[in-house]
């Protein structure tokens, strides 16, 4: 046989992986994102060592303005809000990233079968899928949150659960899009079993959406946590940045900084993740690519 | 006898942009179309037989795209120096194209027949009830039966070969004096295939049309066309009768093209024969060397091939070649 | 042991419930394969060709079960595959493997060319994995390609390097049969005839079975042993590649072996143009599903499901006329 075949050096893309970095590095905006997303995780992580304390400790007088003695001021109880910010930075992100987490699983799981199963399984799930759908998220959430106690636990549970169904929907169009295509059938036909078709190969083909999902989840999720804080439904033991705003809003004329500062903090995060989120978006976009 | 051709290009260049620098994907591309013709042009994918007709038709994607060199005579006329709302008034109505894919080439919203009248009522200052009386002329004529009935049905009701007739019937209406064809059937079955063709052939004739049928079957080339252009990496290869081409051809990129294709035998024998082949793949059009494009894949390439590009030599009437070893015996 | 037949398909029929057009219709049926019997002894090919819609796909893929066929059998090497349990069937899938029409959906673009010639190896446990990268690189060899290639991704090969893959691949379990399901159509015309040549070849060297799926007749005439003209779900003509185009007899085959487009004009068959388009497999004629487009239709033909006979050596027909 011939080996003239050339490969172009041109078209030689380096693995996968390494080529989506490159491209998300080439995108500004995605790089600002990451930048503020890495500043909540360091202060997050970091924060509480370097700057130690009891967030609900009262440490001055009540409504410090901001100045030398407290750099974000205190709060109308005298707590120090540059303290509450970095305590609620942990927080806030623990319940982003497990609120999150437990949406990927139970929308996966759910749109995997419904996708790879079709017939009666994705008849039914699909069903229970949009009954979740039709339920104002907001409302729901409120409702499972004052029948039991308020618990960080619950409050990450009641995000999952009103906010699965995106997931489940995304994943299972890609499901039912992939399977169709030769190389499911080439693996059906060299013998692997279903088990392995759905999680080695056609859910790593299923990803790159599925990503974008799951970074903008973390930002849907962290607002939803700072509206239930701020009325009031949050975990009172949870110093997160909702529940300075909550706990303030009756002195907003009174002290602006107890407000803006923490409403900042939320801005900057979700901000961070937005655009982490389109920048994978594009990256992950094949269409995108060349050119 | 010579006649003045309809449509003629003139070292025609079109180079894409690229993140690694521009890339030729035409390259001094000369050719021209004589009233009443029906032209073939082959060749592999990409070598630049689409991108010559889009660049007839003024489509080619800007950017990456661009034009960056030559002419191209539309009755003498250039169409490069027009207008984009000059060329608009050409498209559909002086020149006309349809495309491989009958599927995605209609717009699935709008009936057949408002597609077509549409066309009409742009070029041509027909009212409503005008267009639509033509619309359903149109469709008998490309064979479409009960026409007044079709018009109201979208696309998705009829069958691929029904669609093709369409796009024919929409690229006809207004009686184009070049009508480019891009792999019209490629995505259509043989008995379908085989109605197109007697339907573009009766349609040619009488409508005395030219037309350029592009494909990368050099069968289809054989019972279409009058004449035949083939290309290889941006550039013309060979030219000539289509007689010429297949029993005659000089070149060994085309030779190799007409032998690798299995031809339907009658008698096949019991014993299967292994078939030519053209060694190696399509050359990237970014790493083209100084000499000819097929030198790597070709077998009869000597030193000269590899350094310099072959001149276009006349070899018979209407025939010429591209290619250093034209004339020397095998 | 040896077999008469590599593989043996008797009465295969393989139909689709598709979805209601209103909540009170009929569910309707695609006869998509309805009653498809052939036998290949081993070593040849044996080719189905037909229109798209007549069912020569879903047939290849039922005879593999990649879609379960509603009634008949499929034999390979004498065991009746239709009868296997999930478990079994697994493990004999060995034996046979496909290869897909387009060289660009049938790999998952996500893993190297090795690692997708491995994938059968590694499924069917067959060798340690140090045996497996060597056999790879073997195959790579064999296809014509390099064995450095192996860690590059699909996206980084052309059409015809990626249908080489795909070769790799069917061949890397060892099978017996091979199933081509349009493995040139999508392919340009001089890479074509590479692949043509490399399944050849390592037919010659394997002593492969193959069942070559194609819409075109030039090329199922040159590589295929015994052919078999497919309309909508049945066999209308079967013979041996000879037989076929010197004698051909049911009209349908030679209304497709007159559109066949040809550069030798000595070798055309007098133009007979099918009228209208192939009517639909939910909802076939009544007889002879071909009487509707057939130039020799006569009233028997729209009653009478013609019987696929023997009318010459080697050469069945199922037309009531001939």
């Amino acid at each position: 046989m011939n080996n003239r075949q050339e490969l172009n050096p041109m078209v030689r893309p380096d693995r996968p992986v390494v080529e989506l970095w490159l491209m998300f590095f080439a995108n500004k905006a995605a790089v600002l994102g990451l930048v503020l997303w890495l500043l909540v995780v360091f202060t997050a992580v970091f924060g509480l060592t370097i700057y130690t304390g009891d967030p609900f400790e009262m440490v001055g007088a009540p409504m410090t303005p901001p100045g030398a003695e407290f750099l974000l001021g205190t709060d109308y109880l005298g707590r120090d809000v540059l303290t509450g910010i970095i305590h609620g930075a942990s927080i806030t992100l623990a319940i982003g990233f497990s609120a999150t987490i437990c949406t990927v699983i139970i929308g996966v799981v759910i749109g995997v079968l419904a996708g790879y199963y079709g017939r009666w399984v994705d008849n039914l799930l699909m069903r229970v899928t949009e009954f979740f759908q039709v339920l104002p998220p907001m409302l729901f959430v409120m409702v499972l949150i004052s029948l039991f106690t308020p618990s960080i636990y619950l409050i990450v549970l009641a995000i999952a659960v009103v906010s699965w169904t995106g997931m489940a929907r995304l994943t299972r169009a890609e499901f039912l899009k992939i399977k169709e295509l030769e190389y499911v059938t080439a693996e059906r036909a060299m013998g692997a079993r279903n088990a392995s078709i759905m999680a080695k190969v056609i859910l790593p083909n299923a990803l790159p959406p599925l990503i974008v999902a799951v970074a903008l989840n973390v930002g849907t999720a962290i607002l939803f946590e700072a509206a239930l804080s701020f009325l009031g439904l949050g975990d009172p033991n949870a110093y997160s940045w909702g529940y300075m705003i909550g706990s303030s809003r009756e002195y907003i004329w009174d002290s602006w900084w107890t407000i803006t500062f923490p409403g900042f903090a939320i801005f900057l995060t979700v901000l961070g993740v937005s655009l982490i989120g389109d920048g994978l978006n594009d990256a992950l976009n094949p269409k995108l690519r060349e050119l | 006898m010579k006649q003045e051709p309809l449509l003629q290009v003139n070292g025609l260049c079109v180079e894409f942009s690229t993140k690694n620098g521009s890339v030729r994907v035409l390259n001094q591309l000369d050719l021209h179309l004589l009233p009443g013709e029906a032209l073939g042009i082959v060749g592999e994918s990409g070598c630049g037989k689409s991108m010559t007709a889009l660049s007839i038709m003024r489509l080619v994607p800007t950017p990456p795209g661009e034009i960056s060199n030559g002419q191209i005579l539309l009755n003498g006329d250039d169409v490069l120096q027009l207008t984009e709302s000059q060329m608009e008034d050409i498209r559909g109505n002086e020149i006309s194209m349809i495309f491989q894919e009958p599927m995605t080439s209609l717009n699935p919203v709008f009936t057949i027949g408002s597609q077509v009248s549409e066309n009409i009522r742009r070029h041509q200052s027909a009212n409503t009830s005008q267009a639509k009386e033509k619309t359903i002329q149109m469709l008998e004529a490309v064979g479409i039966p009960a026409p007044e009935l079709r018009i109201d049905q979208y696309p998705h009701e009829l069958s691929g070969g029904m669609r093709q007739r369409v796009m024919i019937a929409m690229a006809l209406s207004c009686q184009p004096s070049v009508l480019i064809a891009d792999e019209p059937t490629t995505a259509l079955d043989v008995t379908i295939q085989a109605q197109i063709f007697e339907l573009l052939r009766k349609i040619q004739e009488e409508m005395a049309t030219s037309v350029i049928l592009i494909t990368h079957d050099m069968s289809v080339i054989a019972e279409f066309a009058d004449r035949v252009i083939v290309m290889y990496a941006g550039r013309k290869v060979e030219e000539g009768l289509v007689r010429d081409i297949i029993d005659n051809s000089c070149h060994p990129y085309t030779q190799g093209l007409i032998n690798c294709v299995p031809v339907l035998k009658r008698d096949p024998g019991l014993k299967r024969v292994e078939l030519n082949e053209i060694p190696g793949v399509v050359p990237n059009l970014a790493q083209l060397g100084p000499g000819c494009s097929f030198a790597p894949r070709c077998h009869k390439v000597v030193d000269r091939c590899y350094q310099e590009m072959p001149p276009e030599q006349q070899v018979g009437e209407n025939h010429y070649a591209s290619c250093w070893r034209v004339g020397d015996a095998a | 042991m040896k077999y008469e037949y590599s593989v043996k398909v008797d009465d295969l029929r393989t139909h689709f419930k598709v979805h209601r057009p209103h909540l009170f219709a009929e569910q309707p049926t695609v006869y998509a394969v309805d009653g498809v019997s052939f036998e290949i002894e081993p070593g040849k090919t044996f080719g189905l060709v037909g229109e798209s819609g007549c069912g020569k796909s879903t047939t290849a893929l039922s005879v593999l079960r990649l879609v379960e066929p509603t009634s008949g059998s499929v034999e390979l090497n004498g065991v009746d595959i239709c009868q296997l349990s999930e478990n079994d069937l697994r493990n004999y899938r060995r034996h046979m493997q496909i290869i897909f029409q387009d060289p660009y959906s049938s790999m998952n673009p996500r893993t190297t060319a090795g690692e997708i010639i491995r994938t059968p190896l590694r499924i069917l446990k067959i060798g340690t994995p140090k045996e497996q990268h060597e056999r790879v690189e073997e195959l790579l060899g064999l296809v014509g390609l390099r064995p450095e290639q192996k860690n590059l991704y699909p996206h980084q090969f052309s059409g015809g390097q990626r249908q080489r893959i795909c070769v790799a691949r069917a061949l890397a379990p060892n099978p017996d049969f091979i199933v081509c399901d349009e493995p040139v159509s999508a392919l340009d015309v001089a890479i074509q005839s590479q692949i043509l040549n490399l399944l050849a070849r390592l037919q010659q060297e394997f002593g492969l079975t193959y069942l070559f799926i194609s819409h075109d007749m030039a090329v199922v005439q040159h590589i295929c042993d015994e052919i078999a003209v497919m309309y909508l779900g049945r066999i209308v003509e079967k013979a041996d590649r000879r037989s076929l185009f010197l004698d051909v007899q049911h009209p349908y085959t030679k209304a497709l072996l007159a559109a066949v487009p040809t550069t030798d004009n000595n070798s055309k068959l007098s133009f007979v143009s099918l009228k209208g388009d192939v009517p639909s497999p939910m909802d076939p004629p009544s007889g002879c599903h071909f009487h509707t487009r057939c130039p020799m239709a006569e009233t028997r033909c729209s009653k009478e499901i013609p019987k696929l006979r023997q009318v010459l050596p080697n050469h069945w027909v199922a037309c009531h006329l001939v």
